[in-house]
């Protein structure tokens, strides 16, 4: 099973990867995760790979293999959908990161074209405003909360709540709530 | 044995605490961060000592000093440390050591994080220090407990070269429950750890025998495999090794494949061995073509005749880093099979993402008023440095012109100087930079009275690496208050008679200090000092800025002047300030029209 989740730094991906990662270890797979640390952590565009299975090769997911898609970011999904299987299915946060260079003129955010795209290219789509559910949850930082639970429903391999329980399990006493009610709303919201 | 989900930089630090090491120390730097930082959190526990240090050389040469005492040492860095570690390496190499000494060192293909993509294997090879090549984290914690045995055995360092897609990936890692108990570390003395130019010979004589010992160890060792049966044979080391496998069962096909977790010194037997009857060999690894130009050698000792196919003749990328992909490509171009081509459909134009300085990141504010100091057309060149202050040489504050090294930024604006009598030059490096190789050229600069105009920006941490702490922080890696380092006192000490401390936020002074400083005939020294916005502990904004729409007359100075990601504006719309302001107050001063207001803590 090959995950590709992808985003902009500081969004949350790395924490999910590392959920999904340790959820599918204790349920007896092996696992690869990989991603890049560092520089592109301020505000770059980041990608982290998630392979659950047996008899696992290396960390990096081929071309057009992944199974599921979890794109973060509006802009960020199209530029790393190739690594989206034909018959994978892809779940997309619609918020938008504009970043500076938009501003300065150096290049463009075009919202429309790029929602065209996904929906051209994607027989299975799932558009999802995660930045607003997770807003309804309390708390704007929950959006990869919202998005493991997105996935939680359209994932059967691993019961939801062993996921949910282990991005818990990780989390700091206060935020437990909040990221528990943003999980739930992301796979409401995916089941519906 | 306890299985858990490891990073292969927690796994090596895992591999190293069964080892039963002593003494850990390290600079950091990406991708190889993460095993000390994991260490610092087992050294009470197991009772070894940890720190971080000023930088690889000072590093290294603590972690010798410890091995030749007995104990079990480990230190750790990224590729391009080693470079300045590399003093004490080959030296240490010829004298040998009593206790274990693992040296770390993550090398970046791509690169992603690195000013270079040299390969640690050929520095190995160069220095004559065995070199265990892993291919994933399970592989990284095994030969790290593998690594200190060989150097005890034959009294020699040994490297352990992980790269990116080793430290960097997840994997479940089985732990073992065995541990080793070093014995009490005591220095000898009347031991040769004195070198001279007969001792050196000698030596030099001794570790040409025992490298010849540790090839022969290696040919069969565990960490080289020989799988399948043909006449056909792929060798490859490292991640590849995965990228192979992944490869063959796509395209179906199975000639022999060699993977080699030793590739200095060379096991010539196995190798030998695995090439004699193939009649086609493709080499797959990533950075210079090291197993390749081996088996070259090979071949030319042994007389075996064989197609040898890789980096030489371009059948292999010579740069960046493999996927399983490219090396489906490689693979099917090599064996005459055709791959039916993947067809992606055009994607709409997608904005630029570059990594940039955080909202409210205090080197904006530096560079902003270095900028100014100098003139808006100003020919003064900003001879830059390594951290994230790199980012400065982006639009619009473009304030860094040159970036070489660690510390170089004080030199290089020296030889400019030197070079063209009269062109203004200013040197801008960070606090962690400074202490790390700045200090030097400074002195330097004093000796030979060079007229050097130095801002440190000192945000009191190293941020670049995850917000290591430093001499000049007052804590050390266990979290211990210590007393800092004074930075101002050592520049004093150095000789240097001009030095302003200023908050870069308050614009009017930082950029006063800075036209002062270029004015001074003798060696100067600006700090702008303003703790970074991530430290952990920093409070966030309390009170972020807004935007009084009657006083606004969109000129967009605010946005297109420092370029904050807090702040933006669209055509024809005033400007608009997000959650993640903190509040620095920088497009306060920078409004011509009081128009933006709040800010400051
Ligand atoms: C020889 C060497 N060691 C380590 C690194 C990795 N590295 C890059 S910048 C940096 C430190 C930057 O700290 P500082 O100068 O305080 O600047 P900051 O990032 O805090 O702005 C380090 C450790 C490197 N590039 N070269």
């Amino acid at each position: 099973m090959d995950i590709i989740m992808c985003g902009v730094g500081g969004q949350g991906t790395v924490l999910a990867s590392r959920v999904l990662g340790d959820t599918a270890m204790k349920q007896g797979f092996q696992v690869r995760t990989s991603e890049i640390i560092g520089m592109s952590q301020r505000e770059g565009s980041v990608v982290s790979q998630v392979r659950i299975g047996h008899d696992l090769n290396g960390p990096l997911i081929p071309d057009q293999a992944a199974d599921f898609f979890l794109g973060f970011e509006l802009a960020e999904s199209v530029r790393n959908l190739e690594k989206l299987g034909p018959q994978g299915i892809a779940i997309v946060n619609t918020q938008k990161i504009v970043p500076p260079s938009c501003y300065l003129g150096a290049s463009s955010y075009n919202e429309p074209a790029l929602l065209d795209y996904l929906q051209k290219q994607v027989p299975t789509l799932i558009l999802i405003d995660a930045l607003e559910l997770a807003r309804q949850a309390g708390n704007l930082k929950a959006v990869s909360a919202v998005m493991l639970g997105a996935f939680s429903a359209v994932y059967s391999e691993i019961a939801a709540a062993e996921i949910a329980n282990e991005l818990i399990e990780k989390l700091p006493e206060k935020l437990k709530d909040i990221n528990t009610r943003a999980f739930e709303l992301g796979k409401t919201y995916a089941e519906g | 044995m306890t299985r858990k989900l490891l990073l292969g930089n927690e796994a090596i630090a895992h591999g190293a605490i069964k080892a039963g090491i002593r003494v850990a120390t390290a600079y950091p730097g990406t991708p190889s961060t993460e095993v000390f930082s994991t260490l610092i959190n087992f050294a009470e526990e197991f009772d070894f000592h940890a720190e971080w240090c000023v930088n690889e050389k000072v590093a290294l040469e603590i972690a010798y000093g410890a091995a030749i005492s007995g104990a079990r040492s480990l230190v750790s860095m990224k590729q391009v440390g080693l470079n300045v570690a590399a003093d004490p390496l080959l030296t240490g190499t010829y004298l040998g050591v009593k206790g274990g000494l693992v040296i770390v060192v993550a090398d970046d293909p791509g690169p992603h994080s690195s000013q270079t993509e040299q390969d640690t294997r050929n520095f190995a090879n160069f220095a004559k220090v065995p070199v265990f090549d892993p291919a994933d984290p399970q592989e990284a914690l095994d030969m790290t407990i593998e690594a200190f045995n060989i150097s005890e055995r034959y009294h020699l360092p040994v490297i352990l070269r992980p790269t990116t897609r080793v430290c960097h990936v997840c994997q479940d890692v089985n732990i073992p429950e065995t541990y080793f108990t070093s014995p009490k570390a005591r220095f000898e003395k009347g031991s040769d750890y004195v070198i001279f130019p007969n001792v050196s010979r000698r030596k030099h004589s001794d570790l040409i025998d025992t490298l010849q010992n540790i090839s022969e160890d290696f040919s069969t060792s565990a960490f080289n495999l020989t799988e399948g049966e043909d006449d056909r044979g792929i060798v490859c080391s490292g991640v590849s090794y995965y990228y192979v496998k992944e490869a063959l069962q796509r395209l179906q096909v199975k000639p022999a494949v060699l993977k080699i977790g030793t590739p200095y010194p060379f096991p010539d037997k196995l190798v030998t061995s695995f090439i004699k009857d193939k009649q086609s060999l493709l080499v797959v690894e990533e950075l210079d073509p090291v197993l390749e130009n081996e088996i070259f050698r090979l071949v030319g000792k042994t007389g075996i005749k064989t197609e040898l196919h890789g980096k030489n003749d371009r059948l292999v990328p010579g740069v960046g880093e493999l996927n399983v992909d490219l090396v489906e490509k490689v693979i099917a171009t090599w064996l005459g099979k055709s791959l039916p081509e993947m067809s992606v459909a055009e994607k709409p134009e997608l904005p630029a993402r570059a990594p940039i300085l955080c909202a409210g990141c205090p080197h904006r504010a530096s560079f902003y008023a270095i900028r100014k100091a100098a003139g808006k057309k100003s020919d003064v060149v900003f001879t830059g440095d390594i951290g994230c202050y790199t980012l400065g040489t982006m639009p619009p504050l473009s304030a860094v012109d040159t970036c070489l090294c660690m510390g170089a930024s004080i030199t290089e604006a020296q030889g400019i100087g030197r070079a063209e009598p009269g062109r203004k030059t200013i040197a801008v490096l960070g606090d962690s930079t400074f202490y790390h190789t700045g200090i030097p050229g400074l002195i330097n600069a004093v000796y030979n009275q060079y007229p050097l105009t130095l801002v440190i920006l000192d945000n009191s941490t190293t941020a670049m690496t995850g917000f290591q702490p430093h001499p000049g922080t007052g804590q050390t890696a266990m979290g211990e208050e210590v007393p800092i380092v004074d930075m101002v006192k050592l520049i004093e000490g150095c000789g240097v008679k001009s030095i302003k401390i200023v908050d870069p936020v308050n614009l009017k002074a930082a950029v006063q200090a800075v036209k002062e400083s270029l004015d001074y005939q003798e060696p100067s020294v600006v700090i702008m000092k303003r703790e970074c916005i991530n430290l952990p502990g920093h409070k966030a904004a309390s009170n972020p800025v807004f935007v009084d729409e009657q006083k606004c007359r969109d000129c967009g100075l605010c946005v297109t002047e420092i370029g904050c990601p807090a702040l933006v504006m669209e055509k024809g719309q005033k400007p608009r300030v997000f959650e993640t302001c903190v509040g620095c107050g920088l497009c306060v001063e920078v409004c011509p029209f009081d128009a933006i207001q709040g800010g400051g803590r």
